[in-house]
C-alpha cells in the first residue's frame, strides 16, 4: 500500500496519432491519445473490440511507431530511440503478455521463461549465469504456480497454464512495467478470474505496475485507474465516479 | 555426481536461444530432412568421385613417373651421343645439386619375332639397352619383373624356376622349362627322322604327299626356320639345354594376349615365356643403317600395368646392345648411348632443371630432346585433370540444387514461424538475432548434411571394392574389366584438403541458401508477425 502513494509516472503517451493504410484509404485508429501509467498501480484500458487498444499497446511497447506524438518511459523518450535501445526496452524494462499467449511451441515452459534472458544476454554471459537464470526461471514458474509443468511443451498445456507461463516469462527480467493485452480474452470466466487474481497479487505483493487492456468492464472495475478508448481517444474514468 | 552430469547436459541446452531454436527446428521440421539428404548425397558423391579420381591419377602418376624417370635426355641421331660420362659431367655442372641418380641407355625401335606353333609373330617394340646397375636408380624397373630375385636385382641370365610365384596360370618357365623343351624337341626330331627313314621308300611312290606343314598352326614345335641363321656364330656348337642367348626382358603384352574364356574368366595366353628364344631385328648405328638380326633368350617379363609400356618395351643389357649396334668406337673404345635419364632430389623443380639443361644443350646445336616425365605424359595428365574438374563442377551443381531445396524449405519455415518471429521481437530480439537463427539453421543443416555425407562418402570409399563386387554380382556386369585395366582393385586416395573444400563448399551453399529467408525473417514487421494467423 505504501508503494501506491508514490505516484511516479512510469510511462507517458502524448498526443499519439496512428492510422493504417489499406488500399490507399487511410484508416485512423488513434487520434491524439494522451495517457500515463503510474508506478505501482494497475491501470486498465477498456474499449470495444477494434477500438485500437492493441494498436496503442504495440506503440507503447515500441513494436510499432506512431505517426506523430511521443512516448516517454521514465522520462526518456522511447518511441524514436535507437533500435538497440528499443530492443533492450522490450527485453528488460517491460514485460508483455498477449491474448494468445505467444509461447514458442518448440520450447518447454521453463525454456520459454528463460527466453528473455537468453535473448538479452550474449551466449557467453548467459552461459556464465545459466544456473542463476535457471533458478530465477524456476522461481517465476513457482510464483505463477506452474513449477510442476516446467518441462511441458505449450501443446501439452491448457490455456490458463499457457498464460501463466507467459506471465512467468514476462516477469523473468524483473520489468518495471507489465503490459497485458486482454490476458483473459481467450479464457473461460473462471480461469480468467484466476489469472486476474494472479496479476492482482503480483501488483499488491510485489508492487508490479500493470497496464491491463481489456474489453470487459467488470475487469476494468478492479483496476486502480481506468481509461476508456473511444473514437480514437482516451478518457480517464475515475473509479469513484464509476461506483457513484 | 550423477546429477552433476545431468545438470551439465541440461545446461548446454540453454546455450543460446538461436542455437536452441534452430536445434529444435531441426528436430521438429522433417521437411528439412529432405534438404539434408540432398546435401548428404551431393557431398558423399563428391568425396567418392574425388577419391577414386585421385586414386586413379595417383596410381597413374606413380606408374608413369616410376617408369619414366624425372628427366629424359634423348638423342635423335641414330648413332646416339658419344661419351655419356662426359655428358653427365656437363649435366652435373649445370644442375648437379638436384641430381641424385642417373642412368644411360640405348633406345632403338625394333621388331620382335616370336615363333609360336610354327608361325612367326612379329611385334614392333621399343628396344632398350639398360645398365642393370643404375637403371633402377632413375625409374622403377625391377619391381615390375616377374621373378622375385630379378625384382631385387635385375639379372639378364635365365633363372632355374620360380617365375611369378603368385600367379597360378603362369606357365612353367626358366631353365627347367627350357631343358624340358629342348629334350622334347630333340626326341621329336629323332622320332621324325626315324619315321622319315621308314617312310622313305613309300614316299617316292606317292608324289602327292604334302610333306611337313609349313607356316600353319600345328602341334609340332619346330625350331625357327624363317630366320636366316647368318648372325649365329658356331650355331652347331650351341646347346640350348645348357646355354642361353643374350638375355631379353619382354613387356608382358608384347608376347601375350588377355582374353576371356567361355566361363568369362580372364586368361592370359603367352606366345613365349622365360626360357624361350626370340629374335630381335633392329638397325645398327652406322650412317648407312643395316638391320641387325639377333637371337635372344627371354629371361623375364615386365608388367607395369601401363599397357602403353607393357606392349611396347623390351629390355636387354646396355653393353650388349651397344655391341650389336656398333656403338663402340673401335679406335677409342668410347661407347655411345641414345638416352640419359636423371633422377632429381625430392622437391627439385623439374621444369627449372629441364630449362637449364635446354640452355646448355640448345636444340639448334644438339639433336637432343630434353623432357620431364610430365612433358611426356602431358596430354594424358591434362585429360585426367580436365575430367576431374568437369566432374567436380557437375557434382557441385547437385549441391547447388540442394541449396535451392534449402532456400524453398526455409521460406516455408519462415512463413510457418511468422508468429514466433513476432514473439521473439516482442521479447527484445533484434533483427540480426532473428536472422542469425535462420543462418545458424542453415549452417547446422549444412553441417549435419555434409557431415553425414562425409561419413557416408568415407565409408563408401573404404568399402568401394566390396561394393563393386556386389554390383558385379547383382548386375552381372564387371565394374572393372581386368582386360582393360590392370588394377585388380579400385584405387582410392582421400586428400584431407578435398574433404575440407567439399565440406566448406556444401556448408557455404547451405548458408548462402539461407541468407534470403533469414533476411526476410529479420525484416518482418513485429506487429504484422504477431497478428499473423
Ligand atoms: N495492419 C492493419 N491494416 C489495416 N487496419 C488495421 C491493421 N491492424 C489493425 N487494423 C485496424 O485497426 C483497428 C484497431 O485494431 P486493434 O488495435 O487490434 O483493436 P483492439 O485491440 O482494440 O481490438 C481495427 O479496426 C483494425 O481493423
Ligand atoms: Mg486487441
Amino acid at each position: 500500500m505504501a508503494r501506491k502513494m508514490n505516484s511516479e509516472t512510469v510511462l507517458q503517451a502524448r498526443n499519439i496519432h496512428k492510422s493504417y493504410h489499406k488500399d490507399r484509404i487511410e484508416v485512423p485508429v488513434l487520434r491524439g491519445v494522451d495517457f500515463e501509467v503510474t508506478s505501482g498501480l494497475v491501470t486498465a484500458l477498456v474499449g470495444r473490440s477494434g477500438s485500437g487498444k492493441s494498436t496503442l499497446m504495440h506503440l507503447l511497447a515500441t513494436l510499432d511507431q506512431p505517426d506523430c506524438g511521443e512516448i516517454h518511459f521514465q522520462g526518456e523518450r522511447i518511441d524514436n530511440a535507437p533500435r538497440s535501445r528499443r530492443d533492450r526496452y522490450r527485453n528488460h524494462d517491460i514485460g508483455i503478455i498477449f491474448q494468445f499467449y505467444h509461447l514458442l511451441p518448440e520450447l518447454s515452459a521453463i525454456e520459454n521463461v528463460l527466453a528473455p534472458t537468453m535473448i538479452g544476454k550474449s551466449a557467453w554471459n548467459f552461459f556464465l549465469h545459466r544456473k542463476e537464470a535457471r533458478r530465477r526461471a524456476e522461481a517465476m514458474l513457482d510464483r505463477v504456480g506452474l513449477l510442476h509443468r516446467a518441462t511441458h511443451k505449450p501443446t501439452e498445456m491448457s490455456g490458463g497454464e499457457m498464460q501463466r507461463a507467459a506471465i512467468a516469462r514476462a516477469l523473468m527480467t524483473d520489468p518495471t512495467l507489465l503490459l497485458a493485452d486482454e490476458p483473459t480474452g481467450n479464457l473461460d470466466t473462471e480461469t480468467g478470474l484466476d489469472i486476474l487474481k494472479l496479476l492482482t497479487n503480483l501488483n499488491q505483493d510485489d508492487g508490479l505496475t500493470i497496464l491491463m487492456i481489456t474489453h470487459d468492464d467488470s475487469i476494468a472495475e478492479s483496476a486502480d485507474r481506468c481509461h476508456r478508448m473511444q473514437d480514437g481517444q482516451l478518457q480517464q474514468e475515475l473509479p469513484e465516479l464509476q461506483i457513484a | 555426481m550423477h546429477t552433476d552430469v545431468l545438470q551439465s547436459i541440461e545446461s548446454k541446452e540453454w546455450y543460446m536461444y538461436r542455437w536452441l531454436l534452430c536445434f529444435r527446428y531441426l528436430r521438429t521440421r522433417y521437411i528439412a530432412l529432405a534438404s539434408i539428404i540432398s546435401v548428404t548425397l551431393g557431398v558423399a558423391t563428391l568425396i567418392v568421385v574425388n577419391s577414386v579420381m585421385a586414386g586413379f591419377s595417383a596410381e597413374m602418376h606413380e606408374r608413369l613417373h616410376g617408369l619414366a624417370s624425372d628427366i629424359l635426355i634423348e638423342c635423335h641421331a641414330s648413332g646416339g651421343m658419344p661419351d655419356p660420362d662426359g655428358h653427365l659431367e656437363e649435366i652435373m655442372n649445370v644442375c648437379g645439386d638436384d641430381v641424385v641418380g642417373s642412368s644411360a641407355s640405348v633406345h632403338v625401335p625394333a621388331m620382335l619375332g616370336i615363333d609360336f606353333n610354327g608361325q612367326l609373330i612379329t611385334r614392333h617394340v621399343n628396344f632398350v639397352g639398360l645398365d642393370p646397375e643404375t637403371y633402377d636408380n632413375v625409374s622403377h624397373f625391377g619391381r615390375y619383373l616377374l621373378h622375385p630375385e630379378n625384382q631385387s636385382q635385375v639379372d639378364f641370365k635365365l633363372r632355374e624356376d620360380g617365375y611369378a610365384p603368385d600367379r597360378e596360370d603362369f606357365p612353367g618357365s626358366g631353365w627347367l622349362y627350357r631343358r624340358a623343351r629342348v629334350a622334347y624337341e630333340r626326341a621329336l626330331a629323332e622320332e621324325k627322322a626315324r619315321l622319315e627313314a621308314i617312310r622313305k621308300p613309300a614316299n617316292s611312290l606317292s608324289p602327292e604327299n604334302p610333306g611337313p606343314p609349313v607356316g600353319g598352326p600345328s602341334m609340332q614345335i619346330s625350331p625357327p626356320q624363317i630366320f636366316n641363321e647368318n648372325s649365329e656364330i658356331a650355331a652347331s656348337e650351341f646347346d640350348p639345354a645348357v646355354e642361353q642367348f643374350p638375355g631379353i626382358i619382354l613387356g608382358i603384352s608384347t608376347c601375350s594376349t588377355r582374353m576371356r574364356d567361355e566361363n568369362n574368366n580372364v586368361r592370359d595366353h603367352y606366345y613365349c615365356r622365360p626360357g624361350d628364344d626370340v629374335r630381335m631385328m633392329f638397325p645398327n648405328a652406322s650412317d648407312n643403317a643395316k638391320v641387325v638380326n639377333q637371337k635372344f633368350t627371354v629371361v623375364d617379363m615386365y608388367e607395369s600395368g601401363m599397357s602403353e609400356y607393357d606392349s611396347t618395351f623390351a629390355f636387354c643389357r646396355l653393353d650388349q646392345l651397344q655391341e650389336f649396334r656398333g656403338m663402340i668406337d673401335p679406335a677409342t673404345e668410347v661407347r655411345s648411348v641414345t638416352t640419359i635419364q636423371l633422377k632429381l632430389a625430392e622437391g627439385a623443380d623439374l621444369n627449372a632443371v629441364r630449362d637449364a639443361l635446354r640452355r646448355r644443350f640448345p636444340p639448334n646445336v644438339y639433336a637432343y630432346n630434353i623432357q620431364t616425365w610430365r612433358d611426356m605424359q602431358g596430354p594424358l595428365l591434362a585429360a585426367v585433370r580436365l575430367e576431374t574438374t568437369i566432374l567436380n563442377i557437375l557434382l557441385f551443381l547437385i549441391i547447388a540444387v540442394a541449396g535451392f531445396g534449402i532456400l524453398a524449405t526455409f521460406f516455408m519455415i519462415v512463413v510457418e514461424k511468422t508468429r514466433d518471429i513476432g514473439t521473439l521481437k516482442a521479447l527484445g530480439a533484434s533483427g540480426g538475432g532473428v536472422m542469425s537463427i535462420f543462418l545458424s539453421y542453415g549452417l547446422l543443416l549444412g553441417f549435419v548434411g555434409s557431415g553425414a555425407g562425409l561419413i557416408g562418402g568415407l565409408l563408401f570409399v573404404d568399402h568401394i571394392n566390396e561394393i563393386a563386387s556386389l554390383i558385379e554380382k547383382v548386375t552381372g556386369q564387371e565394374v572393372f574389366d581386368p582386360t582393360v585395366y590392370y588394377f585388380t582393385e579400385i584405387p582410392t586416395i582421400i586428400h584431407p584438403f578435398t574433404l575440407v573444400w567439399v565440406m566448406a563448399g556444401a556448408v557455404g551453399i547451405a548458408i548462402i541458401a539461407s541468407v534470403l529467408p533469414a533476411l526476410r525473417a529479420a525484416r518482418m514487421h513485429p506487429v504484422k508477425a504477431l497478428r499473423f494467423e
